[in-house]
């Protein structure tokens, strides 16, 4: 008896509580959903860094929470109802492993808006989006392609979607465009953020004669690896990774949210925001390259900056054809660039890659 | 496909640096689960050592220093698991996972300022014209010298056990407290003692990760190696020479799949990324099929409480 009125009380108080939040004309308040530690180095850092610029640009206005480490799957929708019912009206929900779950919490939750990044499923109130992150890797590729001196470049995978193949691919182009006999060996790692398995991941393809490595992993544990080992080149992903300036780190592609994070929840204030797709490259600021060391050959990095100037300008797609499929059928004809419904869905690899695509 | 490329003397001895970690850990938790005590917070303690020897590592420049550091880390943070389940009588699966929770929280905050830093290098050991055997000087003699405390530990944990008085008396208070405690035995010393030498263990192996195999600080950077590490000392049926074997296999298949992909082998990844897994079950079941099988080796006192009154 005395449980049941316990019970009772609590669940008349949470209705009270959520009520009362409901009414309330307090701060805004925004949601952060991160797949690993905000100390990564890495994809979260940079998320972290522009939750930071929210509240530095809005003050007392916006309150902001973020929950890190959140494993992809059934766990998120668990952290996305709570901060839904602790009265987030915006919600970011930051790895591509959140979109079921985005979905099916924002289905329940019609008045608080969600923004899922590098998704494709949206609703009234699922929003997405993304950086080309294809254009920096155009520019790796290259640098890449001009630094091998054992013609093997490493690429260490996290999972098989396409905004990951679509960099390989991109990173590849470029790559045999700059040397034409460079070959690509992709491991794939099956996970965003695991220091230990990165490095083994990194030092298994050094220890193959893989001198140039390239990660879409979150953490700077191949960079170590790389520096361990010695003449190995590498870049950093999603952050600067200047601490390993300037060898092994020879460039960067950096995210920059912080712009994009600000208006949306300027959008949500004035109650302006509206559903819809975002997909910023290097033109925008989205996609920053990091300074090119000195450890690259000066005309090298001259090719480079000159290709990020042309990518940035909307002169070059980094997909222009001709290209073929892995599979050798057509894709793309001379001088016909792709479409964005087509790099979204990428599930296949360009010509001149070897492995297959785990499923 | 080009198997060639796979160098097999550095397979193996990446293989035995990958396992390190993971070994010495196991190791502690099986010295800890011998005297009857489950401590679940295997995870918390290796991160809090990675910070600690980091941190020490990095301020004193000296790696052995950062070692010790990592060792004392993880047994302070064992000791707050002790005086939960030995002084206050708290249930231990449960203060275990919070040891795992707060361990994530603690070293998180110390990391604050590490985070970027690289630490002093640890050098391998030069046993001169050893080390210059073709591969098996590679494989065997070129090692740090945390591999081969790792590799001692096990050897001198299975003496301990077998030979020694006081592996004896640890061995009692895990299999009947009550009877222990009647010969005027301090079971509940004997196993704060336990528990912080799984501490100190589960904290080298922690550092061995930040000092040695990454080398650097990141947050969360065990990655769940401590539930491995807890799965071993039952697949390893608490023995340490199985201890070992499983902490090799599994560590080796980790290596191995990631060497094979890097050589474009012809198997769907999927199948390799959860080979130590799968591996992992089969050596279970095939353990357990047998006679005295893995939960048969379990301490019997494993996870209870024990209170002189009782």
């Amino acid at each position: 008896m005395q449980r049941r009125t316990l019970l009772g009380t609590a669940a008349a108080l949470t209705m009270l509580a959520t009520g009362a939040l409901a009414q309330s004309d307090g701060p805004l308040k925004v949601g952060f959903v991160y797949v690993g530690p905000v100390g990564d180095g890495g994809w979260t850092y940079e998320h972290d860094q522009a939750r930071q610029a929210v509240e530095a640009e809005f003050g007392d206005k916006v309150e902001t929470m973020y929950q890190e480490s959140v494993p992809e799957g059934a766990d998120a929708e668990r952290v996305l109802t709570q901060m839904a019912l602790s009265g987030a009206k915006l919600i970011f929900t930051t790895s591509f492993g959140y979109m079921d779950p985005t979905v099916n919490v924002a289905a329940k939750f019609p008045d608080v808006k969600f923004e899922h990044a590098t998704g494709y499923k949206r609703a009234d109130n699922i929003g997405t989006y993304s950086a080309r992150f294809y254009e920096g890797r155009a520019i790796q590729g290259h640098i890449a392609g001009k630094l091998t001196k054992t013609n093997k470049v490493g690429y260490i995978g996290s999972f098989p979607i396409p905004e990951v193949i679509r960099g390989i691919n991109s990173a590849y182009i470029h790559a045999k465009k700059a040397n034409p006999d460079v070959t690509f060996n992709v491991v794939w790692a099956y996970t965003w953020f695991d220091p230990a398995k990165e490095a083994d991941a990194a030092t298994a393809l050094i220890e193959q004669g893989n001198d140039v490595i390239l990660q879409h992993t979150d953490s700077t544990a191949p960079q170590a690896a790389a520096e361990k080992a010695g003449n190995v080149y590498t870049f950093g992903q999603a952050s600067d990774m200047a601490e390993y300036k300037p060898a092994p780190r020879v460039s960067s592609i950096i995210d920059n949210w912080a712009p994009y994070y600000i208006e949306r929840v300027a959008a949500v204030m004035d109650g302006t925001w509206e559903s819809d797709d975002t997909w910023g490259g290097i033109d925008s600021g989205m996609v920053g390259i990091g300074e090119i060391t000195d450890a690259v050959p000066a005309d090298v990095k001259a090719e480079a900056l000159a290709l990020k100037d042309r990518i940035a300008s909307g002169e070059y797609h980094p997909f222009t054809g001709p290209l073929k499929k892995q599979d050798g059928s057509d894709w793309l004809a001379e001088g016909e660039t792709a479409d964005d419904g087509t790099l979204l869905g990428m599930d296949f690899y360009v010509e001149g890659l070897t492995g297959e695509i785990p499923n | 496909m080009d198997l060639s490329v796979i160098n097999p003397a550095l397979l193996i001895a990446s293989l035995m640096v990958a396992s390190t970690p993971i070994l010495l850990a196991a190791l502690g938790e099986l010295i800890c689960e011998k005297s009857g005590v489950l401590n679940l917070g295997v995870e918390g303690m290796m991160i809090t050592g990675a910070i600690c020897g980091f941190a020490v590592a990095v301020e004193t420049g000296s790696p052995l220093l950062g070692f010790l550091g990592a060792a004392l880390g993880g047994a302070v943070l064992a000791l707050l698991f002790a005086v939960l389940t030995q002084v206050l009588l708290a249930n231990q699966v449960a203060s275990g996972l919070a040891l795992t929770l707060f361990g994530l929280g603690i070293s998180a905050l110390i990391g604050q300022g590490y985070r970027g830093v690289k630490p002093p290098p640890t050098g391998r050991i030069d046993l001169g014209p050893l080390s210059d055997i073709p591969v098996l000087g590679r494989v065997l003699f070129s090692h740090d010298w945390v591999v081969y405390f790792g590799l001692a530990l096990v050897v001198a944990i299975w003496a301990f056990l077998k030979f020694s008085r006081a592996g004896l008396v640890l061995r009692a208070v895990g299999e009947s407290a009550e009877a222990a405690h009647a010969l005027g035995y301090k079971v509940v010393r004997i196993r704060i003692a336990a528990i912080l030498f799984g501490g100190a263990c589960s904290g080298l192996g922690g550092a061995y990760l930040s000092l040695i195999r990454v080398p650097q600080w990141t947050d969360g950077m065990t990655a769940g190696a401590g539930w491995i590490a807890l799965a071993i000392v039952v697949f390893g049926s608490w023995r340490p020479g199985r201890v070992l074997v499983g902490a090799y296999l599994f560590g080796g298949l980790t290596v191995l799949q990631l060497n094979l992909q890097a050589a474009q082998l012809p198997v769907p990844v999927e199948v390799l990324s959860m080979s130590p897994f799968v591996l992992t079950i089969v050596v279970l079941v095939i353990i357990s099929a047998r006679r005295r099988g893995a939960s048969g080796a379990a301490p019997a006192m494993l996870g209870r409480i024990f209170h002189a009154s009782s």
